[in-house]
């Protein structure tokens, strides 16, 4: 074993964490606000290979390993958790299941200018009544001829507002339940592909989150992913991966939001002395760091082993739960030492704090988290 | 693509610095010592347990095999492995005797290693054969009755007589006291001098002036012999000494940066066990006409317990891989901190998933209860590694 990142994913480190400070820094307060989409972050990201780190470079990504991978969404988030996702959904959801299950064809057309960051993508699996539950959904799709005929709408789609391509998920056998869920990959401009506008979130605000509606939506059947009836072993293959990236986004997130605590801690002054020479301070810290240790930990065992091709659903699932859970109360402690401050919006930490709280509830909930756990430890172990 | 196109970052496909797996040779070791455990120590641990009873001859075997100077070097009769195999070690032994583990860890640990960083060449000659073979175990006495988390205030004292150092004073809280051959004892040789006057010896239980107190009674670990051990003008040879006259708290503060590995090891082992009997168990037991385990409350438990032994197991080999770095003072305070913690947590979940049988003796996890419980207090309580790990990161 050796828990040491390479000389590359150092350097790789370093260079991403100076991106993120000169790219995506200066903009997560004014986006946060405003909710706009950061277009201009996801284009200089893709033009450094940021937009399909682990695809190879012949599909127009960076041909890099997972580790590498967790690395690039942790810095992104640890200064905007917004930009984060925006990546994460990219790379994990939708040139993930792309490169794994698309055919030469489409791999060619739609992961290159995906992975190059020239298109932008989304993944369009819940829905109104479907969220947990994904074999639920009720958006259908027709085949007519040559043709596919898409049916329904779609909800709580990152990066939504902005995508050019989505995969989106409809059955074409309602009865069948999921062995009827089929994969699509629709380009944006199609006739009756529908977006809706930005939506004000409690956090990740300007990630582009909206509705999706499909309107007699037709595409050829070539655009399908996989046979009719794989969606939803592409959907769940797809967010075991999704789970290493929305773990590096909690990481990145608790990290930046310790960053900060620390600072702010050996500055402010009460009682005669540092916040920082209080015992209960450092406690404080100590638990932050610790936990944050354990998170990244987690998440490049996960990360490493889908690299290795590995069993890795069980150990994404972990990192997913542990690091959004321990996001979430490093955020709160951070907010804490910053005192009145921390809930102010002079100071970072309220939007920490508010960012981490989805990585509890996106790509699968940590009760679903939970879930997978325990039927790997009581059934498959 | 600026960044990941410069040349140094071309090579960083497909290879990874990071590598999760084990090696053969681990994975052998590990298999072996499992195999030990269960077939050797698992059959009397209950018995043991009730009894208080030292299992000298399990330790005998152990030392044949090479567990109990696992990291000494093969000239001084180890087994020269690294910390990570060690930690892998100690965890299947806690994983069926937390009380095995203690003794394991202290002859390791506190004993061993620092008489192999700290000793002379001939004293290392003289006693880390023995102790790494099992011929002997090993104790450590820093801790007084006065002076637990503050170390640095001890009133032990050595005076220099000649070829002898002459020790008085009384250590308390001594793992292996009564069985013990050799033990590193921290004590004053500069009054004046607060904490730069202590200095580390080597004091074998024979020494004229050397006696052990009466076995204390504690909550668990009770195979595990602890005692109080005093020194009444006990004389040793001036070549017992480690290292130098003054360096005494810096040897103890490295022993124990390095010790709480082994510590953090023994709790992701009783972690392992309580997790593998709530699983037992809730496939087992019926109520309301279904197995316990199809309850999502207790799935929900279960997840959680096998969550936070996967953060505790990646901290400790975090740390037991990195132990050459700057930062080896800090993870290991880390992972002692979060894996005790999580085993605390473990064992009162799954006795909560036994319900009212977890209560009772004839369950396994009882025991475990009550042996998880001193692994937040030794070797640095919960809040000194929290003080450590703060002192760290706010580089004081």
């Amino acid at each position: 074993m050796k828990i040491e990142l390479s000389e590359e994913q150092k350097l790789l480190q370093e260079n991403v964490r100076r991106f993120a400070e000169e790219v995506a820094k200066p903009r997560a307060k004014e986006i946060d606000e405003s909710g706009e989409f950061p277009r201009s972050f996801f284009d200089q990201a893709g033009e450094i290979g940021l937009a399909g780190v682990s695809v190879p470079e012949e599909y127009g990504g960076a041909g890099m390993d997972t580790v590498s991978y967790t690395i690039v969404i942790e810095e992104i988030s640890r200064v905007c958790a917004t930009s984060g996702v925006i990546l994460s959904v990219n790379n994990s959801l939708v040139c993930d299941p792309l490169l794994k299950f698309g055919n030469e064809e489409q791999k060619k057309e739609f992961l290159t200018p995906l992975a190059a960051g020239q298109k932008l993508g989304c993944f369009a699996l819940t829905e109104p009544g479907a969220g947990s539950d994904p074999s639920g959904l009720r958006s259908t799709a027709r085949r007519d001829g040559d043709d596919y005929v898409l049916n329904g709408n779609k909800v709580f789609i990152t990066n939504g507002t902005d995508a050019d391509v989505a995969l989106v998920f409809a059955s074409v056998d309602l009865a069948k339940k999921h062995k009827g869920i089929t994969c699509f990959i629709v380009p944006a401009d199609t006739p009756g592909y529908h977006h809706g506008t930005h939506e004000f979130k409690l956090g990740v605000n300007a990630s582009g989150t909206t509705e999706l509606a499909f309107d007699n939506l037709r595409i050829p059947a070539r655009f399908r992913l996989g046979g009719e009836g794989e969606g939803f072993k592409i959907a769940m293959a797809t967010l075991d991966g999704g789970r290493i990236g929305i773990a590096a986004q909690a990481v990145g997130i608790a990290q930046g939001a310790f960053e900060e605590a620390l600072s702010y801690s050996q500055q402010r002054e009460q009682f005669d002395q540092k916040l920082a020479d209080f015992q209960a301070i450092q406690f404080y810290l100590a638990d932050m760091a610790t936990e944050i240790d354990a998170g990244r930990l987690l998440t490049w065992k996960a990360a490493w082993a889908k690299e290795n091709q590995k069993r890795y659903s069980l150990e994404a699932a972990q990192a997913k739960l542990f690091a959004s859970e321990m996001a979430q109360r490093v955020t709160n402690k951070a907010l804490q030492i910053h005192g009145g401050y921390g809930y102010t919006k002079e100071y970072n930490v309220e939007r920490y704090f508010r960012d981490a709280r989805i990585t509890e509830i996106y790509e699968g909930t940590s009760e679903i988290q939970k879930m997978v756990i325990a039927d790997w430890v009581l059934n498959k172990a | 693509m600026a960044i990941l196109t410069e040349p140094t970052l071309e090579s960083a496909s497909a290879t990874s610095g990071i590598d999760f797996g084990l090696t053969e040779d681990q994975e052998l070791l590990v298999s072996e010592i499992r195999r030990f455990a269960e077939e050797r120590i698992r059959p009397g641990v209950a018995e043991r347990d009730r009894k208080h009873e030292f299992p000298v001859d399990i330790f005998r075997e152990m030392g044949e095999m090479g567990l109990l100077g696992m990291m000494v070097p093969e000239e001084y009769g180890g087994a020269g492995l690294d910390a990570l195999t060690y930690c892998l070690a100690m965890e299947e032994i806690a994983r069926v005797c937390p009380a095995t583990a203690v003794t394991m860890s202290v002859t390791n640990s506190v004993c061993c290693w620092p008489i192999n960083r700290f000793g002379s060449e001939e004293l290392k000659r003289r006693v880390l054969p023995p102790l790494a073979t099992g011929e002997a175990i090993g104790g450590f006495g820093l801790t007084e009755p006065g002076a637990g988390s503050d170390a640095g205030s001890l009133r032990t004292t050595a005076r220099r007589d000649g070829d002898f150092w002459v020790l008085n004073g009384e250590k308390a809280w001594i793992t292996n006291a009564g069985y013990a051959k050799y033990f590193v004892v921290v004590a004053r040789t500069n009054p004046e001098a607060g904490k730069r006057g202590l200095s580390a010896f080597v004091v074998p239980a024979d020494a004229p002036g050397f006696s052990v107190g009466q076995p204390e009674e504690k909550l668990g670990l009770k195979a595990s012999l602890t005692a109080q051990i005093y020194f009444s003008e006990c004389r040793i040879p001036a070549e017992n000494l480690l290292s130098q006259e003054g360096q005494g708290l810096k040897i103890a503060f490295a022993t124990l940066d390095h010790s709480r590995l082994g510590i953090a090891a023994q709790a992701v082992g009783i972690h392992q066990r309580a997790l593998e009997l709530a699983v037992a168990y809730a496939k087992e037991r019926v109520q309301f006409g279904v197995p316990i385990a199809q309850h999502q409350a207790i799935q929900f438990r279960i997840a959680q317990i096998a969550t936070e032994l996967a953060a505790a197991r990646i901290l400790m080999i975090g740390a037991a891989t990195q132990e050459h770095t700057s930062q080896a003072g800090r993870l290991a305070a880390q992972a002692k901190l979060y894996a005790s913690e999580a085993a605390n947590r473990a064992c009162a979940e799954s006795l909560q998933i036994h319900g009212g049988n977890g209560f009772h003796d004839d369950y396994e996890i009882s025991r475990l209860y009550r042996d998880v419980r001193v692994t937040t207090i030794y070797e640095g309580t919960s809040e000194m590694q929290r003080m450590v790990i703060a002192r760290h990161l706010l580089q004081k």
